[in-house]
Order: C-alpha cells, then sequence, then structure tokens
C-alpha cells in the first residue's frame, strides 16, 4: 500500500473528478457538433473600405443559422481571417483557412485579383469559395460559387433601360482596369444593337480624383446618358465635380453599375441624389425576407448601418451554403458543389437560383434612382429571372 | 462653342494648378527646404480632412444655423491641427533622422501605414461625407456654356491667400530670415545665435500645417478615407521634384505647367495616357536638368 501522500491524495481526486464531469456532460457537448467556415475578407488596407462590411452580413447569417439549429446539426464556428488589402496575404490566408483549420467553405474576396490569388490554394487543397461580389465575369472556376451578378446580368438590362427611357446617345466613363473595360466591351454591342450611338468612352486611372476634363468632354459630347464604371474614391470626386459643374441628377441621367448605398454613404447623399444605379438588390426592396433581414441586421449592427449588394449577396452566401449541405447531405466539397446545381433559396433580393452548369445564379435585376436620404427608389426590376452568362460572345 | 471649351479647359487647368500647387507647398518646405522625406505627407492632409470632417459634424450637432461658414473655421482648425501633429512629429520622431535620409525614407513610411490604421481604427474603413456648404454648390455661369465651380473658384482663391502668407512668412519676417539661413548653413547660423532646434521644429510644423489646409479643402472635390493621402503624396512629390527642390517658386511654374500640360492632354486623349506622357515629360526634364526645372544656386 502506498502511503496516503498529499500528491497521492491530489492525483485520486482529479481522477475521480474527471469521470465524474465526463459523466456529467454527456449529450450537450457532444450533439452539438460545430463546423467551421471561413471568412476572407480584408479588414485593413485600402479595400477595406468597401470589403470590412461583408464580414458583419455574413456573421448575421451565422448567427442566424446557429440559432435556428445549425447545418444539419452542426453548429457554424467562423473563422475570421483579414485579407489586408494584399492578394498575397488573400492566398496564405487561404491556404491557412483549408489546410490548418479545416474550413468547409470559404466565403470571401472582393477584388478579382485577390479571388485570382486565392484560386491555386482552393484547387490544390479542393476546397470551397463562395465570391459575394458582382465582378466582370471570364470565369467559371470549378470550386468557386459566384452568388453575385456578373457583367452581363447588370449591364446589359441597364443600357437596354436607359435607351428605352432615357435616350439612345451614351458617354462611357469607367475607371482604367478589368471591370470598365469588360462592361464597356458589353455595353457597346448592346448599344449598337438597340440603335444608339457612343458618343465618348473614358477611362480614368484607379484613384483619380480630377475629373475636369472628362467632363468638359461630357458637356461637349451631350450625351442623353452616362454610363459609369468609375470605382472607389474616384467615384467621390468624379459625382462632387459633376454636381458642382452643374451636371446633377436633376439635369443628367447617370447610371452605374457599381454604386450601392454603401458607396452612397462616402460620395454624400446630396451629391448622388438623382442618378441611377443598376443591382440585384436595394436596401429599399419590399418584401418580407428582406424586412426581417433589415430588421435583424440593424438590431446587431445599429440602425445607421446601411445594406448595400454585396453585403446581401454575402449573407445570401451563407444560405446557398446551407442549403447545399443539406441538399448533399454532406460537408464534403464535391459533393456540396455537385449539390449547388440548381438549387433555389429565397434571398432578401427575391428568388435567385444557382446555375445547372456554370456556378453563377439566376437573379432579378434593379434600376434605383438615389435619395436624398441615401436609399433608392426602383424604378424598374427585371421581370424574370436573369440567367448568367460569365462569358459572352464579344 | 470651340472657344468655351478652351476657357473651360483653361479654367480647369488653372483650378487643377491651385490644387496641386496647395497639395504641394507643405511639402515644398518639408522636403524642399529642409532635406526631410517625409512619405506621410499624405497622411498629414488626411488629417486635415479628418479635421473638417469633425467640425462639419460639430457644427452640423450644435449650431446648425453657421453650417454656412464652418469651411473657414475648418480650415483653421486643420491648419492648427497639423500644425501641432507636426511639431510633436519633429520634436519626437524627425529629429533623430537628420542626415540619414534612407532612413527617414523606411520610418516615415512606416509612420504613414501607422496613421492609415489609426484613421481606419477610429473613423472606419469606410469614407466618411464631408458636406458642402450651400454657397458653395453651385457653378458661376459666365456665360452660355462656360459654368465656373464655386468650390473650384473658392480653392484658386485661397491658394493664393495661403502662397501670399508663405511668402510673407518667409521673405518678409525675421522668422522667415532664420529659416532660410538655417536650411543654408546650419552650422553658421547656431554659430550666429540662431536657436536652430526651435526653427527646425516650426519649419516642419508649418509644412504640416499646409498640408492640413490642403487636406481640408480637397474634401470638396475628393474623398476622404483613411487612404486618402496616397493619392496625392505622389503628384506632392512629382510636383517639388520638378520644380526643382529647394525652389518654393520653382514649385509654383511646376505645378502650373503640369496641370496645365495635364488638363490639355487629358482633353486630347484618355486619362491613363495623360498620365504616362506627363510622367514621360518630368523623366526627360529631370534627365536633362537633373535638379529640376529651377534649382537654387547655393554653396554646399
Amino acid at each position: 500500500m502506498s502511503r496516503l501522500t498529499r500528491r497521492n491524495f491530489v492525483k485520486a481526486g482529479g481522477a475521480l473528478a474527471g469521470t465524474a464531469a465526463v459523466g456529467a456532460i454527456p449529450k450537450a457537448a457532444f450533439a452539438q457538433q460545430t463546423v467551421k467556415l471561413g471568412l476572407l475578407h480584408s479588414l485593413s488596407g485600402t479595400i477595406a473600405l468597401a470589403e470590412a462590411s461583408l464580414v458583419d452580413a455574413e456573421k448575421l447569417a451565422i448567427e442566424e443559422i446557429n440559432a435556428a439549429g445549425g447545418v444539419m446539426g452542426h453548429q457554424i464556428v467562423p473563422v475570421i481571417e483579414d485579407g489586408a488589402s494584399e492578394n498575397p496575404v488573400f492566398a496564405e490566408k487561404a491556404r491557412k483557412l483549408l489546410q490548418r483549420d479545416k474550413v468547409a467553405a470559404i466565403i470571401g474576396c472582393y477584388t478579382s485579383a485577390s479571388r485570382k490569388a486565392v484560386l491555386p490554394a482552393l484547387n490544390q487543397a479542393k476546397g470551397l469559395l463562395y465570391y459575394p461580389t458582382y465582378y466582370e465575369g471570364q470565369e467559371q472556376d470549378k470550386h468557386v460559387i459566384y452568388p453575385s451578378q456578373e457583367a452581363t446580368q447588370s449591364v446589359i438590362a441597364a443600357i437596354e433601360w436607359m435607351a428605352r427611357e432615357k435616350g439612345k446617345s451614351f458617354f462611357l466613363v469607367g475607371s482604367d482596369y478589368i471591370y470598365p473595360r469588360t462592361c464597356n466591351k458589353i455595353a457597346k454591342p448592346t448599344i449598337a444593337r438597340l440603335g444608339g450611338k457612343v458618343l465618348g468612352e473614358e477611362y480614368a486611372p484607379l484613384g483619380h480624383t480630377e475629373f475636369s476634363s472628362i467632363i468638359t468632354k461630357i458637356r461637349a459630347a451631350k450625351p442623353d446618358c452616362i454610363y459609369s464604371t468609375v470605382v472607389g474614391g474616384s467615384n467621390v470626386a468624379f459625382y462632387k465635380q459633376l454636381k458642382a459643374a452643374g451636371l446633377d441628377g436633376e439635369k443628367q441621367v447617370l447610371l452605374s453599375t457599381v454604386v450601392s448605398e454603401n458607396e452612397i454613404d462616402g460620395i454624400g447623399k446630396d451629391n448622388a441624389v438623382g442618378y441611377y444605379a443598376c443591382m440585384g438588390y436595394f436596401q429599399s426592396l419590399k418584401n418580407p425576407v428582406n424586412e426581417r433581414f433589415i430588421k435583424a441586421f440593424h438590431a446587431k449592427f445599429g440602425a445607421d448601418r446601411v445594406i448595400g449588394d454585396p453585403m446581401q449577396c454575402a449573407y445570401n452566401s451563407v444560405y446557398l451554403w446551407k442549403a447545399a449541405v443539406e441538399k448533399a447531405g454532406s460537408f464534403d466539397v464535391d459533393k456540396v458543389i455537385a449539390a449547388s446545381a440548381g438549387l433555389e433559396i429565397d434571398a432578401p433580393e427575391g428568388k435567385i437560383r444557382v446555375h445547372d452548369k456554370n456556378h453563377h445564379v439566376w437573379k432579378k435585376v434593379r434600376v434605383g434612382r438615389a435619395r436624398a436620404d441615401g436609399q433608392f427608389d426602383i424604378v424598374w426590376e427585371s421581370p424574370s429571372l436573369i440567367e448568367p452568362n460569365p462569358f459572352p460572345n464579344l | 462653342m470651340a472657344l468655351e471649351l478652351v476657357i473651360l479647359q483653361l479654367f480647369n487647368g488653372i483650378s487643377l494648378f491651385t490644387i496641386l500647387l496647395l497639395m504641394s507647398i507643405g511639402l515644398a518646405i518639408v522636403f524642399g527646404l529642409m532635406g526631410v522625406i517625409n512619405m506621410a505627407h499624405g497622411e498629414l492632409m488626411a488629417l486635415g480632412a479628418y479635421v473638417t470632417y469633425l467640425t462639419a459634424t460639430l457644427f452640423e450637432r450644435a449650431l446648425p444655423s453657421l453650417m454656412d461658414v464652418y469651411i473657414f473655421v475648418a480650415v483653421l482648425f486643420a491648419f492648427l491641427a497639423t500644425f501641432a501633429f507636426g511639431y510633436a512629429l519633429e520634436r519626437g520622431f524627425i529629429r533623430w533622422f537628420y542626415n540619414r535620409p534612407l532612413d527617414t525614407l523606411l520610418a516615415t513610411w512606416g509612420l504613414s501605414l501607422v496613421l492609415q490604421q489609426t484613421y481606419r481604427s477610429i473613423f472606419g474603413a469606410q469614407e466618411v461625407s464631408v458636406p458642402l456648404a450651400s454657397w458653395l454648390t453651385g457653378a458661376w455661369q459666365v456665360s452660355e456654356g462656360i459654368e465656373l465651380p464655386l468650390n473650384r473658384l473658392f480653392i484658386v482663391g485661397l491658394t493664393v491667400l495661403v502662397c501670399l502668407a508663405v511668402y510673407g512668412l518667409l521673405y518678409r519676417t525675421r522668422w522667415g530670415l532664420s529659416v532660410r539661413a538655417v536650411m543654408q548653413n546650419r552650422a553658421m547660423s547656431g554659430a550666429a545665435g540662431i536657436n536652430t532646434n526651435r526653427i527646425d521644429a516650426l519649419t516642419f510644423a508649418l509644412g504640416s500645417g499646409l498640408a492640413g489646409i490642403a487636406g481640408s479643402v480637397f474634401t470638396m472635390i475628393g474623398s476622404t478615407n483613411p487612404g486618402t493621402g496616397q493619392l496625392y503624396i505622389v503628384d506632392s512629390f512629382i510636383v517639388v521634384v520638378f520644380g526643382g527642390v529647394a525652389s518654393l517658386v520653382g514649385t509654383a511654374l511646376s505645378a502650373f505647367g503640369i496641370a496645365q500640360s495635364q488638363t490639355t492632354l487629358e482633353y486630347l486623349m484618355s486619362g491613363s495616357m495623360a498620365k504616362v506622357s506627363i510622367l514621360l515629360l518630368v523623366i526627360l526634364v529631370l534627365y536633362l536638368r537633373p535638379n529640376g526645372l529651377f534649382s537654387a544656386r547655393v554653396r554646399a
């Protein structure tokens, strides 16, 4: 017999307590299985401007799903990583999420460059990415689902609407990179098909803040409509200077496919009044799903927050993934991707359906006109879901 | 019609000239006169912009009846805040890096990153919207087809005032004389009884304060976000280097030349090509005149 020393006593006691504890928590802990979901966006650096708020929408969706019992009984645990507005960081963080955290899927990226940077890691680790931003198309990766509108969906609808309602002479202005150039490549044949004219096509370097020369050209050309794909801080300068030059939303038709409620916040409500935007989603949409979404978002993040199209697509991404997992009956990436084809959910923007083949979604698009309070009056809505076509014949 | 376009373009050129000048005059003092490569100069402009935003918010909440004149107070506040910040910066940071240009470059670059992230933490990553006083929103209709935006006219006026003030300060006061003396020959000035440390700090603070004014004014035409400073820093350096470091007149003429050629080229070709052409022009001039257009003749 060993003596009853203090050490032995503690050991024995610990063992006993341990057994007791295991016995005491049988179901609760083990029934509550978890699954990890990676959220990969820029929380710092220049792109954080547009991207950071997407994480909030994703967190809200995860919270709602967890409260309703999770995905196939699994509680979702978000793993949030900061891409820091740098593409190599995105690649590295994606690799970390897939290999170390073993996340079931990633919702992430905002710029196309960051998405492209993540692709090799996705393909290598056989991961799954939901990319919640409108973009130029020209891509269809096996490991990516694209819940937002690709360029043809919004551009063709926008040009057709302008030509029908506002006039057939166009001036195209964009920032000088792939999205605007692709959009205008789609816009020009559309304008020609409708019997319209392109009076000018101008590109400003990214971050440009001096639009006086372009505005002089617009004045000289006197177009019925301006189609704008100016992005980021340039947008603020462009809208302010247009207004100062007397071409405000009352006198000039201007439509952008990149200005959502979030951008209006920075542009300044006064500067954007009367201009148009073409998006899949506007916060002012009236339907029960959207009203519930806005209410929950405001309750969680404050009533002064506005919700733009990419945030809503980020929110949808989580639900699309959940629906696909439940349809597949598995978290396995290949099965989830296979189950995604043809999947339909009721989103705040209305019904959306994942395309049978190309990983993009069928969705309605709308034209909205900016109001003084920074929200949009929806002036047109596509009569039916528009088919995504990421590889148009240009 | 054609004449109107020419007049509009000339005005655009003058407007851009005043914007470039306002942007680079602070840098011309800090980099040109003092020889400090301050990569965080753009962030000082952003500081000015954020102070303007805060002032606007303050007026909106507390004195909505005075919203029309808030911009004057905001410009003053922006100057004072960046002046004070610049003073502290020189005393606590920059002065340890004199005569070590490469270290300054890295240290101030780091500082600029720190400041950007600070703005992001305080004000959020989103752009903030700075309201424009109602009397500055419209345009002055000179004739049919010629409309000059009032906010740009305001910037032209303010730049003239700022330049006169800087000229007066540097060339018409005893303090300015000391500044120029210290910048030309530090040891000799010290021997003549000038407190060179104090002059350094005040000169740097003045340059910073001017950056603050620029940032404050740019809220009228551009965006205000944590990265705003980055948009201006490159152009500012180009203007100062092109004009000839250490020459304030050179900075002014260089801003004028770049502005007029940029607006003209932008009208004739695309924005990106105009930028390329301007940079080629700058490279060519610096190849032929390595010290810039107007280099001051000083005994080194």
